[in-house]
């Protein structure tokens, strides 16, 4: 009965349609070579129950090792003194702030796949968003080491969190770092909580093909009993589409008070409005970029490119010409104001960062975040596969090069120049963040062997097969 | 000495593709059934409507969840800043609901999302690792390529032969009982 308003609808439309003659639109399949719903649940599961290839523990190992560094450099902080980092008067945040910021960026795109474009019906993320996700978790681990240690006396942190203490005093809650902490651990939650959940009906196919007692055992606790009926799906894309929508203003929230750590201090270069907007985008920009680091590897490796199509690619270099170019507008448009507003301070910090002590890095950052991502605009670029995966490296360089550039041409130009200094990090600062990426590594790999890297039900809804009507006209 | 029963559960038919479900479903209802269930590898689009069952009440959970965060974040800065502890920074007012907005609004997320997963979990009645219809031989095909219909006896419209043969002519395949083996 109630079809009946919406064929006619269909059936007006039609008649349009024959008047205008609109070109042909061709929506191209999202999974290539009419690949079936069994052929989906094969591939995704045969990765985590197939052998564990060689390949895998030879990264294994050379991550565990590159993570190594990460513990040293930090046992030898603890044990010897702060000073072992490169921070001092008047760079006192240094890398450790550098590298936070970092790490929390590349997170963002995991949220954005994940969250922003569920929202807006983007049905090319289905087959990223998993790996993206595992990507924003590890990624914030990573992040968090460092405020973490550079508290100084990492036995307080905890200090930092409302609980009762011994000197019975409170976080004080009008300081950006304070808020910080709030929306560091908020999304550090809410990123496990959405990749949990989305994970569930995966764990609970892997479950129910296992043979292993242990495989069983692991998969039948976290699956929780998950049994595919139509009410649990029901409540579980409710919940889905509502984790979509907190994560949306959490992700953007994040990187705003990120930037707040910044644009609150008075300081030159900044103490700027547009430092929320530029850093969400920056964050946006480097995730896609971390994204396909990681996953066209991966593709190569497991034969996904049936699942991440070129045109997946193609989406994805897109989204980077487009935060990159936002990013390019907010260098100049920071420039500008800075000689708009005519305060002399700020035009000085703003030429002193392109032109001054650390001219260097800031070029590094233009020519990686402006220059490089514009060569997507090429189509013969963006299907040249190792071409993309170097820019997409670029890109993280040129990342990690603004926020260095940010914190540091600030401080190291202090407002008397008998205060000045010149930052540089030490072998500790060093190896410390160079760690990191072996920690990232050690998780995600870790993630590829025992978790489900794709969203088998998701890809399986994109599919046409999942249609209720498919093959009825 | 007890010896182990089979209790029945239910009566199941596959099908292979989600539009026979989809269609299946539909006339499972116009039957008459209420206690029956479909399993199914992915959401499939309209058998919440087909099956006749409404809206989910997660958002509920989410609304309480957020409110809660919203106060708690309240509490938190006015309690610690401006009650048990006064401190005056940066010549702000002691409590204010502008200043430390960021921290309400990042536990009324935080608490949304732990009401909405917690929400979820409690509407399907999980964790749960016993079901019966784990029972059925090829349960684990309906999480990759297979579509089932299980309706239960406690339907009131359960008869053993008609239910049976009314799934068969809806054309589902494997056509039997699930049965449980209680001790």
């Amino acid at each position: 009965m109630a079809s009946s308003p919406k064929t006619k609808e269909v059936e007006f439309q039609h008649e349009i349609m024959r008047k205008v003659k609109p070109a042909p639109w061709h929506d191209d399949p999202l999974v290539l070579n009419k690949r079936s719903f069994h052929w989906v649940t094969e591939k995704i599961c045969g990765i985590v129950e197939g052998k564990t290839p060689k390949w895998w523990w030879w990264c294994f190992i050379i991550a565990m090792f590159v993570a190594s560094f990460t513990g040293m450099g930090l046992v030898y902080l603890v044990s010897t003194g702060v000073g072992v980092w490169g921070n001092n008067n008047p760079v006192n945040w240094g890398w450790a702030i550098v590298n936070f910021v970092f790490w929390i960026g590349i997170g963002h795109a995991g949220t954005l796949i994940s969250a922003v474009l569920c929202l807006l019906k983007q049905k090319w993320r289905t087959s990223i968003n998993r790996a993206s996700e595992a990507m924003t978790v590890f990624a914030v681990l990573c992040a968090g080491i460092f405020p973490l240690f550079h508290v100084g006396r990492v036995w307080f942190a905890w200090w930092l969190f409302p609980l009762p203490n011994a000197n019975a005093i409170w976080p004080q809650f009008r300081s950006p770092l304070e808020w910080d902490v709030f929306a560091v651990s908020t999304y550090a939650t809410v990123s496990i909580l959405f990749w949990y959940m989305g994970m569930i009906p995966d764990l609970a196919v892997i479950r129910d093909r296992a043979t292993q007692t242990w495989r069983k055992v692991f998969y039948g606790i976290f699956s929780m009993g998950w049994r595919n009926a139509n009410n649990h799906w029901r409540n579980f894309e409710m919940a889905y589409l509502l984790l979509a929508g907190l994560s949306t203003p959490l992700v953007l929230s994040v990187h705003t008070i990120v930037s707040f750590d910044f644009a609150v201090a008075n300081l030159p270069g900044w103490h700027t409005t547009i430092f929320p907007p530029y850093f969400v985008a920056g964050a946006i920009f480097s995730g896609f970029g971390m994204v396909l680091t990681l996953l066209l590897p991966l593709r190569a490796v497991f034969g996904l490119r049936d699942l991440i199509t070129q045109n997946h690619i193609d989406n994805m270099c897109k989204i980077i010409i487009a935060t990159g170019s936002m990013v390019g507008y907010a260098y100049s448009m920071e420039f500008f104001i800075a000689w708009y507003g005519a305060n002399s301070y700020e035009g000085f910090a703003f030429v002193n960062r392109a032109f001054g002590n650390y001219w260097w890095a800031y070029w590094i950052m233009v020519s990686c975040n402006v220059i490089c991502p514009q060569l997507f605009w090429f189509k013969s670029i963006r299907e040249n596969t190792p071409l993309v995966w170097i820019i997409s490296i670029f890109v993280n360089i040129g990342m990690w090069f603004e926020r260095f550039v940010i914190a540091n041409t600030t401080l190291s130009r202090d407002f008397l120049p008998s205060s000045w200094g010149y930052y540089s990090p030490t072998i500790v600062d060093i190896f410390t963040f160079v760690g990191t990426f072996g920690f990232f590594s050690v998780l995600f790999l870790l993630f590829l062997r025992f978790l489900p890297l794709m969203p088998m039900a998701e890809v399986k809804m994109v599919m046409p097969e999942a249609d209720p009507h498919y093959g009825k006209h | 000495m007890s010896k182990a029963i089979d209790i029945k559960y239910g009566a199941s038919a596959t099908f292979n593709s989600a539009r026979h479900v989809y269609e299946a479903a539909g006339k499972v209802r116009e039957e008459g059934y209420s206690v029956w269930e479909c399993y199914t590898p992915m959401p499939v689009h309209g058998l919440d409507a087909q099956m006749g069952v409404g809206r989910s009440k997660v958002p509920i959970f989410t609304l309480f969840g957020g409110i809660t965060g919203f106060f708690t974040g309240m509490m938190i800065v006015w309690y610690m800043n401006a009650y048990d502890y006064p401190l005056i920074v940066g010549g702000k007012p002691y409590f204010s609901p502008i200043y430390p907005f960021p921290v309400f609004y990042e536990l009324t997320i935080l608490f949304a999302a732990f009401g909405t997963l917690f929400g979820m979990f409690f509407l399907n009645r999980l964790p749960r690792h016993n079901h019966p219809v784990f029972e059925h031989p090829n349960f684990g095909r309906t999480g990759d390529d297979r579509f089932m219909i299980v309706i239960e006896v406690e339907d009131p419209n359960f008869d053993d032969e008609k239910t049976l043969s009314f799934l068969k002519d809806l054309g589902g395949k494997s056509v039997g009982f699930i049965k449980e083996r209680v001790k």
